[in-house]
């Protein structure tokens, strides 16, 4: 376990700096200049453009940029955003609670849902519930995002008007920003309703980005499970006379999970990426989109910044699901 | 009367090309304190035949018997809540392949214990108790100890020894043994039969012994049923067997003995006897 641990760590290091790499060369491999967007619609004499990108620093050769960097990167320092002069770090982890609420909710709806729906069209193999749920979950995995969102909204907002459309609290309730998790906040802040509101602006972004791993964790689940059960175990646990419930749902389970944890591992990545798309069309105000903001504007120090910390996340995320599966499989365990 | 009593016996899978006849109406009846070996070649359908008795087949199988009994209880109208009463406490089997027979993600100990909870309802303190005591019992070293490993920590004939141990659990009449010793390498194979026998005897169960080595045949049985391609082709105590097999078939398993080999090819059946014939010789 140690060893396995270990080597998992010795993988961060090259990652980590192909991460930095790409963060800092893709906001720069972008057309536009930070400068001019700054200076807005009124323009910017060529003096004062030379003098602001002097300023910070970009007139100098591309990798003393990258190295000053990646050095600041080692004091911790991510530098300061460019449109709010605020240090990114700041900025990201004021943002990241809101996204961190809508991941877990969307992560959540998908393994909830989608494990249970799996397991039930593997054991139903074959029948109107196995076809018809496998039918929805390849429909979901080809869902684009952009699309999806938009059709709910026109739907439950627009039409039923059950749900609001944007945000992630009414107007009308006001507290200072405590955790940052709204479901947290609105409970302690006391006040009535403010609860169900933020409950009601997060259904709709939720199911949103649950969509696609859903799919996925339905389509694994099925497929392991399958697997699972034409093993010699599960027979010799219904050789024991056990109950279906526990041949099914403990011995059979237990081992489906394996491959399952894995893929819900690799759906955080997934995840990210959906939370862009998905803030962006409920105007989520969350690391997403912030990140559309910032490379709208050329805010490099935001953009590598930004998406170096979301790497970070991703990465930790899945070292912590690597653990799990450690867990639950005693023999990686044991080795 | 007779522990398991099976009259005209027959099994067929639907498959993709049709209705497959795996077992043929055989009947096979195994009393109290008796070892009832079943052989015959890879295929023949020993293990479909005991999977049906046990409830254990696939939707896909379709059943029919004229009479399936255990015990004086029909196996074939009772329904599987019933059945699981019975199955891993009264009758129990073990299985070719022992490794892949416990489960990966759980103990030994679990997977003992499960059984011992569920059939007998005892406490947690006491299951372990029983469980320590049936795996001194199976001859497994450490006991205690042992229950906290996981099957790939031990080896195949520590595993066979587990699986015999959760098999006797709850003091079976019946023990269903399919090729419990295949898999494993030699010097362990004896040691499991021994194993095997010694607690027959011990407990006075009734067992049936599936195989297709004629030499386990002559060290376990009393009787023995000789199927081939789904059907009975003789049926005779073993001393009859061996010292007057009546049908050509017969004579062929025996042949293939390895004690009988000639030059250095072990005989097979086919050497024997010309297998078209038998078709029809088994035919009832
Ligand atoms: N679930 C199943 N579906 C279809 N055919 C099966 C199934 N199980 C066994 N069979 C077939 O039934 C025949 C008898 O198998 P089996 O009883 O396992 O043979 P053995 O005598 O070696 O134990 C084989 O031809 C096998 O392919
Ligand atoms: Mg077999």
């Amino acid at each position: 376990m140690i060893r396995f641990l270990l080597g998992r760590f010795a993988y961060l290091v090259p990652t980590f700096i192909g991460i930095t790499i790409v963060a800092f060369g893709f906001v720069r491999l972008l057309p536009g200049d930070p400068v001019l967007l700054m200076a807005g619609e009124r323009g910017i004499s060529p003096e004062r453009h030379a003098q602001l990108t002097e300023q910070l620093g970009y007139d100098r050769p591309i990798w003393v940029q990258y190295f000053e960097f990646v050095g600041n990167l080692f004091q911790g320092d991510f530098g300061n955003s460019l449109s709010t002069k605020k240090p990114v770090l700041d900025e990201f982890l004021t943002l990241f609670p809101a996204t961190i609420e809508l991941g877990l909710i969307a992560i959540l709806i998908a393994t909830l849902v989608g494990i249970p729906l799996g397991v039930f069209a593997a054991i139903k193999r074959g029948s109107v519930f196995d076809q018809v749920s496998m039918g929805a979950a390849l429909v979901g995995y080809s869902m684009p995002i952009f699309w999806w969102g938009l059709l709910l909204i026109i739907f439950f907002s627009g039409i039923l008007g059950w749900t609001p459309v944007s945000g992630r609290i009414d107007l009308l309730y006001f507290f200072p920003n405590g955790t940052g998790f709204m479901l947290w906040d609105s409970l302690a802040s006391g006040q009535s309703g403010a609860f169900t509101s933020a409950v009601r602006h997060l259904i709709l972004p939720s199911i949103v980005l649950a969509t696609i791993p859903m799919a996925v964790i339905a389509r694994q689940s099925r497929s392991a499970m399958l697997e699972v059960l034409s093993e010699d175990y599960v027979r010799t646990a219904r050789a024991k006379g056990m109950s279906p419930f526990r041949v099914v749902g403990i011995h059979a389970l237990r081992n489906a999970l394996i491959p399952v944890i894995t893929t819900i591992g690799l759906q955080i990545g997934v995840l990210m990426a959906g939370a862009i798309l998905t803030e962006t069309i409920f105007s989520w105000p969350g690391i997403g989109k912030w990140m559309i903001d910032s490379i709208s504007r050329r805010d490099y120090p935001s953009v590598q910044g930004g998406l170096l910390l979301m790497a970070g996340v991703v990465m930790i995320v899945n070292l912590i699901v690597d653990l799990l599966y450690g867990v639950i499989n005693p023999r990686i365990r044991h080795k | 009367m007779a522990l398991l009593e099976i009259r005209n016996l027959t099994v067929s899978f639907e498959t993709s090309t049709g209705l497959f006849h795996a077992v043929k109406g055989i009947d096979l009846s195994v009393q109290e304190r008796e070892v009832l070996a079943v052989v015959g070649e890879s295929g023949s359908g020993k293990s479909v035949a005991m999977l049906a008795s046990m409830g254990l087949l696939p939707k896909t199988a379709k059943i029919t018997a004229d009479v399936m009994t255990f015990n004086g209880r029909d196996l074939l109208t009772m329904p599987d809540t019933e059945r699981r009463k019975i199955i891993g406490r009264d009758i129990s089997m073990i299985f070719q392949e022992p490794i892949a027979s416990l489960n990966p993600c759980f103990t030994v100990g679990y997977q003992i214990e499960e059984v011992l909870r569920s059939h007998l309802g005892l406490n947690r303190a006491d299951c372990r108790k029983r469980a320590v005591e049936l795996f001194g019992a199976v001859g497994i070293p450490d006991p205690e100890k042992r229950l906290d490993s996981y099957p790939h920590q031990m080896s195949g004939g520590q595993c066979q020894r587990v699986m015999i141990a959760i098999a006797i659990a709850c003091k079976p009449k019946l023990l269903i043994a399919d090729e419990p010793t295949t898999a494993l390498d030699v010097t362990i194979q004896k040691q499991i039969l021994d194993l095997l026998m010694s607690l027959q005897e011990e407990t006075g169960m009734g067992m049936i012994m599936i195989t297709h080595d004629m030499g386990v045949v002559a060290e376990t049985a009393d009787r023995v049923a000789v199927m081939y391609k789904g059907r009975k082709m003789e049926e005779a105590d073993v001393v009859t067997l061996f010292d007057n097999p009546s049908h050509s078939y017969t004579k062929a398993l025996l042949s293939a003995l390895p004690e009988l080999a000639t030059g250095d090819r072990l005989p097979t059946v086919s050497d024997f006897v010309d297998t078209a014939s038998l078709q029809t010789e088994g035919a009832r």
